[in-house]
């Protein structure tokens, strides 16, 4: 049986003449991403913006002029409906109120649209708890980045530490600056794919750093640049294996996962792009201008393991 | 060569089988048959995969214990306490008012203080008395007192939200505490959370007061109010012919705390509470309208008047009704709330989530065909790229899958939406492990390596990358667990679970798989 080959064995791909450009681009991207989150902003959810949203079937096709009538006049202020999916769901979201009681929006619109409706999800959210909802979320990007930048240190030296860490935030701000630039919704799920972006960026960094270290060890005299260039054409095949099979599973997920979650998966499938990218181009190229060296690495080098290529195998790459 | 102990790969053989075992009631059992499976055997596993509010239908609650009421309600007491510490004393006061958490007052004779000091503290010993040469008195709660007040005020309402619950009929409930003044509620199945809201929110406070008719509400809002009395508004569904607002005395007869027993009732068609009183409140009640007989009687629930009927005769039985503009259900929670007692406090909903049960099958059957086709994807996609090693890991991957199941039906956590979602990612995640071996193993052989030597090295190599890519990862997930709520955490644990199971198929399983198919076939090159 032939098999399937995403990546020529040896793909000899010079990544590294790249690095100024990708650099470039990199930068431009996230002041891009900085600069939308500011300027037409960021469409928070109620999970975070406070309000109510509550979602409808209609028993026909939804009327959303009839609707919008019936639900102007309550003096809830501003009320959108969207269509949701199919032509029956209807999405209604009230901006939080001004007066004591929150929660008699539901029940006011529940009054005016009559029965024969069926709510299949109501959600109110107080600006306390959104401010709340907000803070929990910008800790949990902060915490986790620490989290990973102390992780990699740890396993490897502050030069790798530096670049993985730059490469996750291009993905975080670059994911943020998507929703921006989309208006799509931002909402706590959105939060979780953020973080998940960020930790499966790292996952595929960490992986051409693992090589990267070993090669330092094994080519002491290779130049920094031909062994970095290597170093991402060995792991080169792996990379686009997983990134494929994650973003085939990840589009079922965006296709049939409904529309609650089409946000989260679309948020995954941009990182995990972005993320393939960043590692490749961003992470790698760090490390050359962070000033690593093999010398630099050869007080790591007693751990190293059973050494499954001799000296003498010298890479068709230069 | 390439070699795994005997007692590896009977422990890896029992990990699979194990896993098999807890995950199978989620196949076997029907969500009803619930309560059937507890009756089985201990030994025999019948937990099934808990599912989150956002996939079976249901509500969820946050409330806010509002305890600054509690506190003011004592604070005014305090005044209470003066009057009654002074009562039989000839001190003279003046100013006594109500401020920042106290009560302060000042004496005509500035010598008398050391003299009230002590009636104050014979009356009640825990309060802090502060007092000035110039004879100016303060009377306060302790710091300690205050957070026991507050404390005992949402321990109460957790008391009391789960009575109410419980009489309503609901299954499962979860009533929590959260931080200082916040209380979790989750309703699953709940049909009409509107309703719950309402039984749950409500203060339920009940009190009869006598109606003062000297003068009428009017007029006491022109400024003749008379000392001792308010005005109440009329609750809100009021018939056109009744008063808008009522002139009550404030003062108590009898409160809700002193009913027995309350039930829905009909009298003359019209729906009603029936009630009871413990002994004292029907003492209380009966010498009260023994005396005021031909007066109107002002029943009055979170400071609204239901109704307020004429005393015709003394009640002395201890028994009475409840009428007003009712609808069978309004009677029905009422009674149920009377029953369970009042809130302390009023409660904030500060957030609200409910999903309707028709959303929630229908995520999980979105959930389920978006699994479905990922995996199937991911599969052919792992064979035509690996052949044979593809099938192999295909196998780890559906055993992972299998884990995964297991270890949520073990630790009972909940399954959300966004919980799913991470089952996918795991599924395009999983193999990464088993890609990074079968890459370094392609390698080795190109490396000019015999396929069991090359085996052997691409797991050995490959193993600290797997560790540490996978750990990274770990790391976010276990950020998101401590950080996020419902079904955010839901996600966190099926991200969590799927990379430690992951790390350990694509691993031991694929490897114990191809040494197995090693020794069988002792191939001369490897088809990968």
């Amino acid at each position: 049986m032939k098999l399937l080959r995403l990546v020529p064995e040896r793909p000899n791909l010079n990544v590294m003449q790249w690095r100024k450009p990708a650099f470039v681009f990199s930068l431009v991207v996230i002041l891009a991403s900085v600069v939308v989150v500011f300027a037409p902003g960021l469409n928070f959810g109620i999970d975070f913006r406070g309000g109510t949203v509550v979602e409808i079937r209609t028993q026909g096709p939804a009327d959303t002029a009839d609707l919008r009538s019936k639900l102007g006049n309550l003096g809830l202020g501003d009320v959108s409906l969207q269509r949701f999916g199919s032509e029956t769901d209807v999405m209604i979201r009230v901006e939080k109120q001004a007066t004591e009681d929150q929660t008699i929006v539901i029940k006011k619109i529940q009054e005016a649209l009559g029965p024969g409706i069926e709510y299949r999800r109501t959600e109110f959210v107080g600006p306390t708890v959104g401010e709340e909802l907000k803070e929990a979320g910008f800790i949990a990007v902060l915490l986790s980045m620490l989290g990973i930048f102390a992780y990699i240190w740890f396993r490897f030296e502050w030069h790798f530490s530096v670049g993985a860490v730059g490469a996750t935030v291009h993905d975080v701000f670059s994911t943020i600056g998507l929703f921006a630039l989309t208006g799509m919704e931002f909402n706590l799920a959105t939060v979780a794919a953020v973080l998940t972006v960020a930790g499966y960026s790292i996952n595929d960094t960490v992986v051409v750093y693992d090589r990267v270290r070993e090669n330092l060890r094994r080519y002491k005299r290779m130049t920094m640049v031909d062994l970095l260039n290597l170093s991402i054409n060995e792991t080169l095949s792996r990379t686009t294996m997983t990134s494929m099979t994650t973003l085939l599973a990840m589009v079922a997920l965006a296709v049939f996962g409904g529309e609650v979650i089409r946000g989260f998966s679309i948020a995954l499938i941009w990182g995990i792009v972005i993320g393939t990218y960043s590692s490749i181009y961003l992470a790698v190229p760090a490390l050359l201008w962070t000033g690593l060296t093999p010398v630099g690495a050869s007080d790591d080098a007693d751990g190293s393991e059973g050494g499954s290529g001799e000296n003498g195998n010298v890479p068709a790459t230069s | 060569m390439l070699y795994i102990e005997r007692w590896k790969l009977i422990l890896i053989a029992i990990t699979c089988l194990l896993g098999f075992v807890y995950a199978a009631p989620n196949v076997l059992l029907s969500r009803s048959d619930g309560d059937s499976a507890s009756t089985l055997p201990f030994y025999v596993p019948y937990r099934t995969v808990n599912l989150g509010l956002d996939l079976r239908g249901g509500s969820y609650l946050l409330l806010e214990v509002q305890s600054d009421v509690v506190v003011r309600e004592r604070v005014e007491s305090l005044t209470d306490v003066v009057r009654s510490a002074l009562r039989d004393t000839r001190v003279q006061r003046r100013n006594m008012r109500i401020e920042g958490g106290g009560v302060s007052f000042e004496l005509l004779d500035p010598t008398k203080v050391e003299e009230v000091r002590q009636h104050l503290r014979d009356e009640d010993p825990t309060l802090q008395i502060d007092t000035t040469p110039e004879g100016l008195v303060r009377l306060s709660l302790r710091e300690k007192d205050l957070l026991e007040l507050r404390r005992s005020a949402v321990n109460q309402s957790i008391e009391i939200i789960r009575r109410r619950i419980d009489e309503t009929g609901t299954r499962e409930p979860i009533i929590q505490r959260q931080g200082d003044d916040r209380i979790i509620v989750q309703l699953p199945g709940v049909d009409n959370p509107q309703r719950m809201k309402e039984v749950i929110g409500k203060t339920a406070k009940l009190t009869f007061h006598l109606a003062d008719s000297t003068t009428s509400p009017a007029e006491a809002r022109q400024g003749a109010l008379p000392a001792g009395s308010i005005i109440l508004p009329a609750q809100d569904n009021r018939r056109p012919n009744e008063p808008a607002e009522y002139l009550v005395r404030k003062r108590v007869i009898v409160g809700g705390e002193s009913l027995v027993d309350a039930q829905p009732n009909f009298q003359n068609g019209q729906p009603v509470v029936s009630f009871r009183f413990d002994t004292i409140g029907a003492q209380k009640f009966g010498r009260t309208t023994q005396q005021n007989v031909g007066k109107p009687l002002a029943i009055v629930l979170d400071g609204k008047v239901i109704s307020a009927p004429v005393i015709r005769d003394a009640i002395l039985g201890g028994s009475g009704i409840i009428s007003g503009t009712f609808s069978t259900q309004e009677v029905h929670d009422l009674a149920l709330l009377l029953r369970a007692g009042a809130l302390p406090a009023p409660l904030t909903v500060l957030e609200e989530r409910s999903v309707g049960p028709g959303l929630g099958a229908d995520s999980i059957a979105a959930g389920k065909l978006a699994s479905l086709i990922g995996l199937v994807a991911v599969i052919v996609f792992m064979i035509a790229c690996y052949g044979l090693f593809g099938i192999f890991s295909v196998v780890a991957l559906l055993v992972n899958i299998v884990l995964i199941v297991a270890a949520l039906s073990i630790l009972q956590a909940t399954l959300t939406l966004p919980g799913i979602a991470g089952i996918v990612l795991t599924i395009g995640m999983a193999v990464d492990a088993n890609v990074l071996i079968f890459e370094r193993i392609r390698e080795e052989l190109s490396n000019g390596r015999t396929p069991a030597t090359a085996i052997d090295s691409g797991f050995r190599a490959a193993m600290r990358t797997i560790v540490d890519a996978n750990l990274t990862t770990l790391i976010a997930a276990i950020v998101l667990f401590s950080l996020g709520s419902g079904p955010v955490k839901g996600f966190a644990v099926t991200l969590a679970l799927g990379l430690i199971t992951s790390m350990y198929t694509a691993v031991y399983v694929t490897r114990a798989i191809v040494v197995i198919w090693m020794r069988r076939t002792r191939p001369k090159a490897l088809p990968i």
